[in-house]
């Protein structure tokens, strides 16, 4: 219990600390400290947690605890609305006062004790907490980490914003705190409380520099995620007041015949799908790239919309097959093939980055939608390959932006040749999304495996889930073929700082350590994870054949190019210029025009904005989405009533 | 062993030419002559050619690039000048701006005459140049296994 | 035991079909067009050939992409033999079309790259054909082990007649033929020269060929996979079955213009719709 609570409250304390310190050094030296004692807590925990096999029941008794979420609620809704009357934005008042008020009362007058303490613990560990846990403390602190190196070249590069990087990085523990404090917790009120805190840090993040875009962006995530916790606001009361459950396991337990609690648990998913930024609520995220990269790094990978997800996955087990399950996996197949679509069409790189978090949520969303043992396996491995590697990306991306000045993809033609550092990180980052033996494409299987033994509306999940993958495939190819091309480039001296390089480098090692270690991972975690979830004893999604095949595969991947590249230094080839119609002049990146002037040679990559009009798929996504949310909870309400 | 000449790839490169030659090397390959019965390819790219056809002349806006498309061919390759033009600047020699056949610029291996030459000289000069692209091949080798 | 044979044969035997398959698309191209056309053994000429040839480099990646390409096709092509698992068998092809489209993208070369990003959109248009296949497959015969697919009591096609006729369609844009030659191109004058080959040579080459046999072979096992049951009398079927579906091939490819890349990728996608998922749906909820 003890380590439960110091792993959501130090973050806390960190984050108190950093924001009284103004020193640089300070700062840098206690968030060293910090994320090195949270990551050492997590891992100590997990192991000690995955050892005993057991699930952990913590707090027994609230105490005071209880009164002090209130008040916390209370000053994050005074927050709201100081900070939206300044900004003159109605949206958020109302949504926030509401749900503070429903709560308010509820807690006060309507709360049953009694129904509370029937559970008799607030928290809990079990496998699925702990893999999420080490994903948060891991991934996240790194970033936390990578953060301190690049607010200093931010403000290096943009003198017209006002440092407030004791903020920012405080903000990023408080996020971390909150996210300990939400998995841990199994309380539904608990839960929201936490819940509530990362929807208002994001909001805070994604205005840092407080331009008029920003401040925009950062509104609209707010509301979004607000209308999010009132259907979570919503779905407690109704839990506790009709049907006297006040807890994720207690909605759990009450089992998937049960048909009462399909209001409840469709509108916890529909606050776990604007979290987690499905369409029709995509756009949150999209507009959250304008704060700084540590900040979108923490939203896209091990935080925020990890939150969504999470949330969704410990609800598998009672929306297999329901109204839930149909439409949580709807919108999950969907948002997968459209936002992979919209993906191709961008040459921003951080842009792809959010189009293609938003596409692999949708992925695992589908998965947590389907609701069956090995669509929930699937899903959860999504998750672990998906926080590495997204990290791992956006934290390059920074830094490349940083380098080179600028993050259109377009501007990276040749970076293996210039930087070639950040060029293998990026390689490493775009491999684990989806080449083969890496962690997406084994998903991918599972997931096509498991939805298609399963019933209902499965195939149309399996149909766009199949197209998903061809655009897939397609974006994140072209993108690394313009990292390798082999420009006629010389080195350039690395400009990165060795706090970020520190943060990658641990990535690109853990993304590769997790491939080759797939095996144990599946056997040992996933398994008793799912057996764990769905009270059964063994549990076999992919078969001892598929696994030897998957590690050959590996040791493929790594020892051709290795054997290949012996065989080309020893090869007897003659270095020639590249054919350009005979008008070469002699550098491969230029040819002489008819005027016999030199011209620089460009070869751009596709983007098919002809084809794919960005708006009106948006647009049409959106009303989509929109449509099946609204539908599919008038049927909940209409069987609950 | 004959290694090359059972399938002799061709690039075609046209100088400033009347278009005259052009016609009739694409000539060869239709069913009247059908080089392809032999395996001869017509490719437009240097580095899958082993045998490089001009046509024309070569003038000065020309010349750097037939110098280049012949550097971009892969060792062993002969050069088949096809027609009076390519031979040695033909009727156009006296223009001012033409240098004059394909050998001011790239050593060229065998003559084709004609005005235009005929579908069957082309051949005939394409088969010659087999002996010498098989001869080329074979001093490759010597001189490969004499450096080891 | 019998796996093991079958992957031995196969990795001795494919490039030896595979070529004779390319001498015959060859010869039946030419009588098509009123030619007498090279010999059968033609492909393998030029092989040796380009063996013996030097080898221009525009850097060391290349020799690395293409040798990759080929184990990892080789690879694919074993695992189909050794009757694993399809949906992973196609997951490895597609790593495999990585290596070749990374072998054209990465020389700074406009022909060699514009042909790699019009592979990626071939990739685009027949990818999810492949997969539903791969699905459709275990749809009707209720596993993905290819092992078990062929020993069902009734041939596949039976239920799936509209993802064959997909198969069929995608199957002209994997072999790389007219009217979907669009990444590269067996005929000179082309605005792209050879596309994604252009900057290939000798060896490399030479490489890529042998590696395009195994893929067609391969591909073609694909198309035996809708025909194969546990009777013995369905092989010869097979066998007739894929000479037909490469017979049909080398027509389309003479007697279809090329067409532009969006029309390629959305005619792709709509038969991949009409035939394969509505063949899916029918199967899922009427049987």
């Amino acid at each position: 219990m003890e380590f439960v609570a110091f792993l959501v409250l130090f973050p806390f304390v960190v984050a108190a600390l950093l924001a009284c310190s103004k020193n640089n050094g300070v700062r840098k030296v206690v968030v060293y400290a910090g994320s090195a004692i949270i990551i050492a807590a997590a891992i100590y925990y997990s192991v000690t947690g995955f050892l005993s096999g057991e699930t952990a029941y913590y707090f027994t008794e609230a105490g005071p605890v209880n009164i002090i979420m209130m008040c916390g609620e209370v000053f994050l809704m005074c927050l709201i609305v100081v900070l939206s009357i300044k900004h003159k934005k109605i949206l958020p008042i109302i949504l926030s006062v509401t749900q503070t008020g429903l709560m308010l009362w509820f807690e006060l007058l309507a709360h049953k004790p009694e129904a509370a303490e029937e559970a008799h613990y607030f928290m809990l560990s079990d496998k699925l907490t702990l893999i999420m846990c080490l994903i948060v403390a891991v991934v996240g602190c790194l970033i936390c980490v990578y953060a301190v190196g690049y607010l200093k070249d931010y403000h290096g590069h943009h003198t017209e914003y006002k440092d407030r990087r004791s903020f920012f990085c405080a903000m990023l523990f408080v996020f971390l705190g909150a996210m300990f404090g939400l998995i841990f917790s199994d309380n539904l009120i608990w839960m929201y409380f936490f819940w509530e805190i990362t929807s208002v840090s994001s909001f805070l993040l994604i205005g840092y520099t407080k331009t008029e875009e920003a401040v925009t962006n950062s509104f609209r995530a707010l509301w979004m995620n607000l209308l999010g916790g009132l259907g979570f606001c919503l779905a407690i009361i109704y839990c506790e007041l009709s049907l006297g459950i006040a807890s994720l396991s207690g909605l759990l337990a009450s089992g998937l015949e049960n048909s009462i609690i399909v209001l409840p648990v469709i509108l916890l998913a529909f606050a776990a799908l604007t979290k987690s930024a499905q369409f029709p609520f995509s756009k949150w995220l999209l507009g959250a790239m304008v704060a700084p990269t540590p900040s979108s790094a923490l939203l896209h990978s091990a935080t925020m919309v990890k939150a969504g997800v999470y949330l969704l996955l410990r609800l598998a087990p009672v929306m297999e097959g329901n109204v839930a399950g149909t439409m949580v996996s709807l919108i999950g197949g969907i948002t997968f093939f459209a936002a992979s679509v919209l993906a191709i069409t961008q040459s921003d790189g951080k842009s792809v980055l959010a189009y293609s978090t938003i596409s692999n949520l949708g992925l695992i969303t589908a998965c947590a939608g389907v609701g069956t043992k090995e669509a929930v396996w699937a899903g959860a491995l999504l998750v672990i390959f998906h926080a590495v590697s997204k990290s791992l990306l956006f934290q390059t991306v920074g830094s490349v932006e940083h380098t080179i000045g600028s993050r259109d993809i377009e501007d990276m033609t040749g970076l293996v040749r210039t930087y070639p550092v950040l060029a293998g990180a990026l390689t490493i980052g775009i491999a684990g999304m989806f080449l083969a033996p890496f962690g997406m494409l084994i998903s991918k299987w599972a997931v096509l495996k498991s939805v298609l033994d399963a019933g209902g509306i499965s195939t149309l999940i399996v149909i766009l889930i199949v197209f998903g993958s061809a655009t897939t495939l397609f974006y994140w190819t072209k993108w690394l073929c313009k990292i390798l091309v082999q420009a006629p480039k010389d080195k350039q001296k690395n400009k990165t700082s060795c706090d970020q390089l520190t943060s990658i480098g641990i990535h690109a090692f853990l993304m590769i350590a997790l491939c080759i270690v797939f095996p144990l991972i599946a056997t040992n975690v996933l398994e008793p994870m799912i057996a764990n979830m769905f009270g059964v004893s063994d549990v076999l999604v992919l078969s001892a054949m598929d696994m030897v095949i998957m590690v050959v595969m590996l040791v493929m991947v790594f020892a051709i190019p290795f054997i290949c590249s012996f065989f080309a230094k020893n090869a007897k080839v003659t270095e020639a210029k590249e054919y350009i119609a005979g008008i070469n002049v002699g550098t491969n990146d230029a040819f002489v025009d008819s005027f016999y002037n030199e011209k620089p040679l460009t070869v751009s990559n596709w983007y098919m904005g002809e084809m794919v009009n960005v708006n009106k798929w948006m647009l049409s996504m959106t009303w989509l989405g929109s449509a099946i949310i609204v539908v599919f909870i008038i049927l909940a309400a209409g069987g609950a009533l | 062993m004959a290694k090359l000449s059972k399938s002799p790839w061709i690039m075609h490169y046209d100088g400033s030419s009347c278009n005259g030659c052009d016609i009739e090397v694409l000539a060869c390959l239709t069913p009247v002559y059908d080089v392809e019965r032999f395996g001869i390819i017509n490719t437009g790219n240097p580095k899958h050619a082993d045998i490089l056809l001009i046509t024309g002349g070569i003038n000065t806006q020309n010349k750097p690039v037939v110098e280049q498309i012949y550097s971009q061919m892969p060792n062993p390759k002969v050069v088949v000048a096809v027609g009076i033009c390519a031979c040695n600047g033909g009727v156009f020699k006296e223009c001012y701006n033409i240098l004059g056949g394909a050998d001011q610029v790239i050593p060229v291996d065998v003559y084709v005459p004609g005005c235009a030459a005929r579908p069957e000289s082309i051949i005939d000069g394409v088969v010659k140049a087999l002996d010498i692209l098989e001869k080329k091949q074979a001093e490759m080798e010597n001189k490969a296994s004499s450096e080891e | 035991m019998g796996a093991v044979i079958s992957v031995v044969l196969y990795i001795l035997l494919a490039p030896i079909v595979g070529g004779l398959l390319a001498g015959l698309d060859r010869k039946i191209t030419a009588r098509m067009q009123g030619r007498i056309g090279p010999s059968i053994l033609q492909p393998f000429y030029d092989v040796r050939k380009l063996f013996a040839k030097e080898t221009l480099s525009i850097g060391k990646f290349q020799y690395l992409t293409i040798i990759s390409f080929l184990i990892f096709v080789i690879f694919t092509g074993a695992c189909f033999f050794a009757g694993l698992d399809i949906l992973l068998v196609f997951f490895v092809l597609t790593t495999a079309a990585m290596f070749f489209v990374l072998a054209a993208g990465l020389p700074n070369s406009p022909f060699s790259r514009m042909g790699a990003m019009r592979e990626l959109v071939q990739m685009l248009a027949y990818e999810p054909m492949v997969l539903l296949v791969a699905v459709g497959l275990y749809k009707a015969t209720g596993t993905f082990v290819i092992k078990d697919i062929i020993s069902s009591d009734v041939s596949a096609i039976v239920y799936l007649p509209g993802m064959f006729i997909g198969f069929l369609y995608i199957l002209t844009i994997k072999f790389r033929k007219s009217p979907f030659d669009l990444s590269t191109s067996h005929h000179a004058h082309q605005e792209l020269v050879k596309g994604i080959t252009t900057e290939l040579s000798g060896k490399t080459f030479a490489i890529l060929e042998i590696t395009h046999w195994y893929e067609n072979v391969m591909l073609l096992g694909v198309v035996a996979l809708f025909i194969l049951n546990s009777s013995v009398w369905s092989i010869p079927v097979a066998i007739v079955v894929c000479l037909l579906a490469y017979f049909l091939e080398i027509l389309i490819d003479n007697t279809c213009a090329r067409v532009k890349w969006d029309f390629m990728l959305k005619s792709a996608w709509i038969v991949t719709i009409i035939f394969g998922t509505v063949n899916l749906l029918i199967l899922q909820y009427l049987f």
